[in-house]
């Protein structure tokens, strides 16, 4: 780094003649970003590219001297490995269920009730759902096992108003994660709908009620074409955010009973770190970044069509 | 050049230097000996961090101007491991001791992680004071010994005596084969409701605890070598006693003598029973270990120093009572130095502070464990330290240790899944015991052998 670029001291207005000096200048433009891409490089990148190698490895965390290339083995493994494909499975219900249904539609309908609800209505919803979403995930977590488990607080409730007790966590547990999931998540689909419903300009909501049109029907022909891209930026990080959600489901049911809410991260982590085998595990992880990919290559697609 | 340039320049070279001290060494101090430990979940647990509190002050006085930092990891069993494998794998991270399962060890002298302590212990007199099938318990493949254990542990049956009361059964009772334990969680059951008859732990969250104190204390009652055969050096599959003992494991939740599948599937369903279940006479049977009062003493979280008058014990009977008609687990922890260490010398010789006579039996009071030293184990001081250790610690001699061997953990998950299917009733005993010998032949590359 001891190029420094030559040039007279006086500063100049003027234009530089040579081309050496803008190169001058991007270099030392380019200075300030330097240590931030060094920095990325190292502890992004590099973690990266050496978790992509590792997928080809049959490298272990204990229990084998050294490891060694296998190729597409784990890959061949995983996609015969019944355990991976009820995964694979779950992991669709979990993100359909909570992100594409729950989420997004609940968060949909507050958003569109709160923006005729007055004012105070709308202060105390909107508290009460963010308050949901900015709670630790643990502790959000822990809250939701209390709420579901056999002598939980839904149960009590249940039992208040003589209807007959649930036992989901156990029966259905990855309808109770997805729940537990909506309760926690709703709040940042609201958001992004509430700041989506107010850019929709009153006058063409105003003209189309006049011209007698019903709710729905200016819901289905206004409201959702005109806030299409806030669906589809609302539909892609929800997706990939439930794609990875892991403490939730780690806390409440830890994948049971049985493999029936073990979602893909979770079978990630029983692999890696519960049976030692990190090669496979992250062959795995590799894997929930297709699924998570195709996902986000489905929204695009979906988004691409003008009005 | 612009004068912002060289301040640039500087700027980003003083960050570049900043980046690779971060990658520095942590910066090893020779007299300073690192110790890492598992220091318990439970905020009111300290039994460890008491104790070795303790060894480190008479440490420090005993070698002048030598330091010891303690590094306690706070997480539940199968975590520890993981991290401290994480730690091992690199000398920047590697502590100078750490505490180490038997049931992973083998797993990771395999990996090289550990060092081989046989020149040190060849100079350490107290080294004769230990029990032999201790010894071995961190005996590799090699004949290298790689572990120091710190005590051992046993298992059995614990029952409550005011609900026997209630159900008419003896207060001395000692069943003598699996079908008196059935029958008698089958009375429990039909005359003291609201109770839950019998607890044995199954499925994968309850993690090791339901292999070894459920499905092996179970299996070992049922013949030789039920789990690994010693001669072929291969693991065993479609064995019949294998069989039986889910067959018991189910019989205990289909007929509701256990808990709730959805609570005995819970994965803090272990702490209930400690805490909540036994204390409040709400368990019947309990098929666990002997460090249980650890948590009932004084200062430990749940006091309930009157445990022993209210609760009776029983060894487990084998099968259908044959010899030797008795059957106990044996684990336990060691001390083991890091092949990765910086200080390994100084590193025994901590160990050697740590298991004198009177360090060692008053570690093995402090944390219900059952002796390892001769010399404590014969001490009337110690067998009456505590109610319940005399009987624990009769069962050592006829007590069997795991096959710990690298492939141990992965066999102990499908133990774990075949139990949970039978459990849950999601598969009957032959189809558990089916998928449990096309797992273990995937973790053992087909080392098993019929039997």
């Amino acid at each position: 780094m001891a190029k420094t670029a030559p040039g007279p001291g006086a500063p100049r207005p003027a234009r530089p003649p040579s081309r050496r000096k803008p190169t001058g200048r991007a270099l030392s433009r380019a200075l300030p970003v330097s240590p931030a891409v060094v920095l990325l490089l190292l502890f992004l990148a590099g973690p990266i590219g050496y978790c992509a190698y590792i997928a080809f490895t049959d490298l272990q965390l204990t229990g084998q001297a050294e490891s060694s290339f296998v190729g597409f083995d784990n890959f061949r493994k995983a996609f015969g490995d019944e355990a991976f494909l009820n995964a694979v499975w779950l992991t669709l219900v979990f993100t359909v269920v909570s992100s594409l249904i729950g989420q997004n539609t609940i968060g949909l309908a507050l958003a569109s009730l709160m923006q005729r609800a007055s004012k105070p209505i709308r202060t105390i919803t909107g508290a009460i759902v963010i308050t949901a979403w900015v709670l630790p995930e643990v502790v959000a977590a822990f809250l939701l096992y209390a709420f579901f488990r056999r002598e939980g607080t839904l149960n009590a409730v249940l039992d208040f108003l003589h209807l007959p007790p649930q036992n989901w966590m156990y029966t259905l547990p990855i309808l109770a994660v997805s729940f537990a999931n909506v309760w926690r998540g709703t709040a940042f689909s609201m958001l992004v709908y509430s700041a989506a419903l107010n850019e929709i300009p009153k006058e063409i909501t105003e003209a189309a009620e006049v011209d007698g049109a019903g709710g729905w029907r200016r819901m289905w022909h206004i409201t959702l074409p005109m806030i299409r891209r806030s669906i589809g930026t609302n539909l892609m990080l929800n997706t990939l955010q439930t794609l990875s959600v892991f403490g939730l489901i780690w806390v409440m049911t830890r994948g049971g009973p049985g493999n029936r809410s073990q979602t893909l991260p979770l079978f990630m982590y029983e692999q890696a770190f519960q049976k030692s085998m990190i090669g496979y595990g992250t062959a795995v992880a590799l894997l929930l970044l297709v699924v998570g990919s195709l996902f986000s290559l489905v929204y695009m697609r979906l988004l691409r069509t003008e009005v | 050049m612009r004068p912002t340039t060289p301040l640039l320049l500087a700027t980003a070279l003083v960050a570049a230097a900043t980046l690779t001290a971060c990658g520095g060494d942590s910066g090893d101090d020779p007299d300073t000996v690192k110790v890492s430990f598992k220091q318990s979940t439970d905020n009111q647990v300290k039994v460890m961090d008491t104790f070795l509190a303790d060894i480190k002050k008479q440490f420090e006085k005993a070698n002048p101007g030598k330091k010891v930092k303690l590094v306690p990891i706070k997480a539940p069993d199968s975590e520890y491991y993981t991290k401290l494998q994480q730690m091992m794998r690199s000398s920047k991270t590697a502590p100078d001791l750490v505490y180490e399962d038997t049931f992973l060890i083998n797993s990771d002298i395999t990996s090289g992680y550990l060092k081989p302590l046989d020149p040190y212990l060849k100079k350490w007199k107290d080294w004769d004071q230990f029990i032999g099938t201790s010894k071995s318990a961190a005996k590799a493949a090699d004949g290298k010994t790689y572990g120091v254990p710190d005590g051992t542990d046993t298992r059995g049956l614990w029952f409550s005596k005011s609900i026997f009361k209630k159900a008419g059964l003896p207060a001395d009772w000692q069943p003598k084969s699996w079908d008196e334990i059935l029958q008698a969680a089958r009375t429990i059951k039909k005359k003291v409701p609201g109770v839950t008859p019998m607890n044995v732990y199954t499925g994968k969250p309850a993690g090791e605890a339901a292999t070894m104190q459920g499905m092996e204390m179970l299996l070992y009652g049922t013949g030789e070598d039920p789990m690994y055969d010693p001669q072929s050096k291969k693991w065993v599959t479609g064995s019949q006693g294998f069989k039986d003992s889910l067959k018991f494991v189910e019989t205990v939740y289909k007929e509701k003598l256990g808990p709730d599948v959805s609570d005995a599937l819970d994965p803090n369903f272990a702490t209930r029973v400690r805490g909540e279940l036994l204390p409040e006479d709400k368990l019947g049977i309990n098929l666990d270990g002997s460090w249980l009062p650890q948590d009932w003493g004084k200062g430990a979280g749940h006091e309930w120093p009157e445990w022993s008058k209210k609760l009776g014990l029983a060894h487990m009977p084998t099968q259908n009572g044959q010899a030797p008609g008795k059957v106990s687990m044996s684990g336990g922890w060691t001390w083991a130095i890091p092949s990765e260490a910086s200080n390994p010398g100084l590193a025994f010789k901590f160990i050697e502070q740590m298991q004198t006579k009177a360090n060692a039996q008053k570690w093995y009071v402090a944390n219900s464990g059952i002796a390892v030293r001769k010399d404590v184990a014969a001490d009337p001081a110690y067998l009456k330290a505590q109610p319940g250790l005399k009987f624990f610690t009769d069962l050592v001699p006829t007590t069997h240790y795991r096959p710990a061997y690298p492939a141990y953990p992965k066999v102990s998950t499908a133990v774990q899944e075949a139990m949970e299917k039978v459990t849950t009733g999601d598969g009957s005993v032959d189809e558990a015991a089916s998928g449990y010998d096309s797992e273990i032949k995937a973790a053992t590359n087909d080392k098993v052998i019929e039997k």
